[in-house]
């Protein structure tokens, strides 16, 4: 896993980050799927923010400060919230935090496997992909030629 | 400068990426004293983000396509924030195939000859019959699986059978023969069997970040180990700062910063410059002098102008069933259905459309999260499975025309790890290519229609997808418009040769990496064949 070397935020940017995964991807008892706030899918987001821990930390203390430290106003990122808002202000600083938390929760064991996907790496054991039937070309043969000469014959 | 000085060499080739290897191994029957110097390192296939379980973020970090991301002391920074389109690269031994899809096309009679057909730009000096030769021993080398038959291109032989078509290739061609639009399989740099010791593709589907399989044909695969069996040595981590001219006008070798950080001149009889479309005018223009005030090579002082990226429009839709998704190499099938010029269109020259798969689930949560197909909260799980399942669609690879205005040049404070000056793009969209990307995203969004897709996102320019760097140091016949002439030699210094992308004259509406390197081999075979009066 890519993971960072110091424990990169300090604990009011730790709720901040726990509070907006939470709000990102939520739990679902329907689909038994945990959320990004589960401890071991948290625990792994904070060990992996590697090049973004900067702007993430920046971002954090920032949201932190606009709720007063209250987190109960990140619990949601509905219509008219906080979360909102700063989605649609700071496009790219929502996409870093989309990044962070996506990229441990989707290789979570337990979310791969709701998902559909067997929990491993692709190597060394691949997947398969069906071959096809290549007479599905007829009518593309059938049209012939398509490209233009361009004249003039060998230079140089 | 002090510097220890090496043993000369008779060729010094500059870069070991995909024209670098390719020129290396063709000149190595010469039995010259042969050196290349690559900046990066060997890569290691264990190292590959398909290897672990973090395969998708990894291609955020060490991986990204993005030299200015990785930031690894291999790479050299780019400014690039005065262009919409990012550089992709990637410095080490093998270069940009390392990273790169595979996709194989050559370009086509017509693009050689744009001027004359078009009325636009200029003709190359070369064209598609002076290539075919090269492209076939190119494709031998690197083993291109690929359809015989395709009506789009003059007959081609396939080295072996094509990829597979998979879901997403047959769905999309229904679509195509439904439209009455050409498409066919993608010839492909990607085994689809054994081939010369190298393993066949097991659809890791993660050929933009390395192939761990080494099914992917990397020239550090490919052209690299039959050079070094030749005798030609490949010296990693060093970087060349710029090359030297004496009285003569004549390049006597090169300074470069090895790999413990010292500073040495590689004295050489020829120079290869393989650096790529922003690497190979950033050297020259390094290598400035008081013969050469305008950078090496410079007298028509174009080196560096008519940067050309292929803008990329992307068109992506998702289906009910169920599709290949993140299996299966990212490549597949393509379209050159809008490829030649049609007057109606309102512009001039075409594009190609590469067929693309679905995406893995990191990727399919961010940019469903980005298009706002996925919200967060509340329903991010049901609309996730949604697109997870049917995803698919095209890229389109618009020609660029060659402008001056498009161009490489030096940052006046940025500089690499070494301390040499590092390259800023400025690049601006054309009307025609803009009028062109738009076209391209009416008739994806008609295709993907067709074909049942819902829920279609566009995107264009895609701003991450400067992986084609071309027309930098162009060749001509005219000293005053071009930087090498028909042969790949600098019209200016008579030993200094330039095989990469930069002297592409246009750009096709293609991925160019068959072309660079088929024009790498045919420099090769003009040294070869007038080395007794190659300085004349
Ligand atoms: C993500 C991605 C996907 C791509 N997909 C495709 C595709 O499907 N099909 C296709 O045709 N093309 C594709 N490409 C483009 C392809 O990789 C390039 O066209 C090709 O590699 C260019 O070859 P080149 O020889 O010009 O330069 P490169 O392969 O870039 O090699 C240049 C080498 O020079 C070295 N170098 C530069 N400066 C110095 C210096 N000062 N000293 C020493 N060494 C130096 C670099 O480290 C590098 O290894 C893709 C590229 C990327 C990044
Ligand atoms: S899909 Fe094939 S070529 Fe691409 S990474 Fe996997 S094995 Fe390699």
């Amino acid at each position: 896993m890519t993971k960072s070397n110091t424990a990169p935020f300090d604990d009011s940017q730790r709720e901040t980050l726990r509070a907006i995964a939470a709000a990102m991807i939520p739990a679902s008892e329907e689909s038994q799927l945990p959320g990004a706030d589960d401890p071991t899918i948290f625990d792994d987001i904070l060990a992996s923010t590697g090049r973004d821990t900067k702007a993430l930390a920046d971002a954090l203390t920032m949201l932190h400060s606009t709720v007063s430290g209250d987190l109960s106003a990140l619990r949601s990122a509905g219509p008219g919230t906080v979360l909102e808002r700063f989605r649609s202000e700071n496009g790219a600083t929502a996409a870093i935090f989309e990044l962070a938390i996506s990229q441990c929760y989707y290789r979570d064991d337990r979310v791969m496997r709701a998902i559909g996907m067997e929990p491993r790496a692709p190597y060394p054991k691949g997947y398969a992909i069906e071959r096809g039937d290549w007479s599905l070309l007829d009518p593309v043969r059938a049209r012939g030629k398509i490209y233009r000469d361009a004249g003039e014959g060998k230079t140089a | 400068m002090t510097a220890a000085t090496n043993d000369p060499v008779d060729v010094l080739i500059i870069g070991g990426g995909a024209s670098g290897a390719a020129v290396a191994w063709s000149l190595a029957d010469t039995r010259m004293r042969i050196l290349c110097l690559e900046q990066g390192d060997w890569v290691k296939t264990t190292d590959f983000p398909s290897t672990g379980r973090d395969w998708e973020a990894r291609q955020f970090g060490d991986f990204s396509v993005s030299p200015n991301r990785r930031g690894l002391p291999e790479d050299y920074p780019i400014n690039e924030d005065d262009s919409p389109i990012k550089v992709a690269n990637f410095n080490g031994v093998g270069g940009g195939t390392i990273l790169y899809a595979g996709h194989f096309p050559r370009l086509h009679p017509s693009d050689f000859r744009v001027r004359s057909l078009d009325g636009v730009a200029e003709d190359w000096p070369i064209n598609y019959e002076t290539l075919e030769p090269y492209y076939a021993v190119n494709d031998q080398i690197t083993g291109v699986a690929a359809l015989e038959g395709d009506p789009s291109y003059p007959p081609k032989p396939a080295v072996m059978p094509p990829l597979p078509l998979g879901e997403t290739g047959a769905l999309l061609g229904g679509a195509m023969n439904k439209l009455g639009w050409h498409w066919w399989p993608s010839d492909a740099a990607i085994n689809t069997q054994i081939y010369e010791d190298r393993a066949a593709c097991i659809n890791l589907g993660h050929c933009l970040s390395g192939c761990a399989q080494g099914a992917k044909a990397t020239t550090d695969g490919t052209y690299w180990p039959k050079a070094i069996r030749a005798r030609v040595e490949l010296r990693t981590r060093c970087r060349v700062r710029r090359i030297e001219t004496d009285d003569d006008r004549m390049a006597t070798g090169a300074y470069y910063v090895d790999a413990d950080g010292v500073e040495r001149f590689q004295p050489a009889a020829i120079v290869i410059l393989a650096c790529n479309g922003i690497g190979t005018p950033r050297l020259l223009l390094n290598s400035a002098s008081e013969q050469f005030p305008d950078g090496l090579a410079n007298t028509s002082g174009i080196v560096g102008k008519n940067l050309m990226f292929h803008p990329y429009g992307q068109v992506r839709g998702y289906f009910d069933q169920q599709l290949d998704g993140y299996r299966g190499p990212r490549i597949g099938a393509w379209s050159m259905e809008f490829y030649e010029t049609d007057a109606s269109r309102g512009f001039v020259r075409g594009y190609c459309y590469q067929f693309t798969r679905g995406l893995g689930p990191v990727v399919n949560a961010v940019s469903g999260m980005a298009d706002g197909l996925i919200p967060w909260g509340e329903g991010h799980h049901a609309a996730f499975r949604r697109l997870f399942k049917g995803s698919a669609g095209m890229v389109s690879i618009c020609e660029d025309l060659p402008e001056e205005i498009n161009r490489v040049t030096l940052d006046p404070t940025l500089k690499d790890s070494d301390g040499i000056p590092a390259p800023k793009i400025t690049y601006r969209l054309g009307e025609n290519s803009q009028k062109m990307l738009d076209h391209s995203l009416a008739r994806g969004i008609e295709i993907l229609k067709t074909a049942g897709a819902h829920d279609i996102t566009v995107k264009a320019p895609m701003p991450s997808a400067g992986w084609h760097l071309l027309g930098t140091a162009r060749m001509g016949h005219d000293p005053k418009r071009s930087v090498v002439n028909d042969w790949g030699r600098s019209h200016d210094v008579r030993n200094l040769f330039v095989v990469d992308g930069s002297v592409f004259v246009t750009a096709g509406g293609v991925n160019p990496t068959s072309t660079i390197q088929a024009i790498a081999l045919y420099v090769a075979d003009q040294i070869k064949s007038r080395i007794h009066n190659l300085f004349d």
